[in-house]
């Protein structure tokens, strides 16, 4: 069980419990590490602000015939390196979805749906039934905002596990000692 | 001038980056404090630095794309 030191301006003392199980909570579900620790407020608002980005990067970028979730996905094809979704995989499970729709389609076998599953690239025999070009030629601004919105999420999810394994960083200002407080012991003097 | 109204008025995507700016303000502030009440007044304080920035960026932007189709 880990304590932060005492904070500066009022701030209260923070329980961090277990550190380490907590930024791994947290990184899985956002606000979960927080819950465990029993920061309920900062569970909640974790929870709200990721997700609820999370999600709507997901409404933006879906559509009834392209199908949900479209602009999370993870593939590494020569003509199609999502690095987005090093972002996106900040989010923790909520981007899961993508890696087992990957591995599907890299086995060769079809995804399951079209939600999160790397559309097909022009040549492929075999994949998601939607052509990534479809998909850039019928929503290509909600695609651009949907993949911003998820990735922002995904960055702000490793903030908030910096957050449960390390507690607050309160700013520099607050935790500015009294003068002279904080300046080195004189050096002993021998002659 | 017209570039600058037509994008603050005319463009829909504009309105997207307000939900952003609310919610990077009010994660990047619950990093560095633990109490509400801090969390909310850094929250504003952040919104309202990451909006002016945008702000002065985009004038940029406006007056040399003024500029560039003026010469």
């Amino acid at each position: 069980m880990t304590d932060t030191p005492p904070k500066p301006d009022g701030q209260p003392t923070v329980n961090l419990k277990d550190p380490i199980l907590a930024a791994i909570l947290a990184w899985l579900v956002p606000g979960l590490g927080h819950l465990y620790q029993g920061r309920l407020a900062k569970a909640v608002l974790y929870f709200v602000c990721i997700m609820g980005t999370f999600v709507y990067g997901l409404y933006l970028g879906s559509s009834e015939e392209l199908g949900w979730g479209r602009v999370v996905y993870a593939s590494w094809r020569p003509n199609d390196r999502r690095l987005y979704y090093l972002c996106q995989i900040g989010a923790g499970v909520p981007a899961m979805p993508a890696i087992v729709q990957a591995i599907r389609v890299h086995r060769g076998n079809d995804p399951l749906g079209h939600f999160m599953a790397p559309p097909r690239l022009p040549g492929e025999s075999h994949g998601d039934s939607v052509l990534l070009d479809d998909i850039l030629r019928q929503m290509p601004r909600r695609f651009e905002l949907g993949t911003i919105y998820t990735a922002i999420a995904g960055l702000l999810n490793l903030l908030a596990v910096l957050d449960a394994g390390f507690g607050p960083l309160f700013p520099a200002t607050a935790a500015k000692k009294p003068d002279g407080a904080d300046e080195p012991p004189p050096e002993d003097k021998d002659g | 001038m017209g570039s600058f109204l037509l994008a603050v008025g005319g463009s829909g995507d504009f309105w997207y980056a307000v939900p952003l700016v609310i919610v990077v303000s009010l994660v990047y502030s619950a990093i560095r404090h633990e109490a509400t009440v801090p969390i909310l007044q850094q929250a504003w304080r952040t919104a309202v630095w990451i909006t002016g920035f945008m702000a002065a960026i985009f004038i940029v932007l406006a007056i040399m794309t003024w500029y560039l189709r003026s010469t």
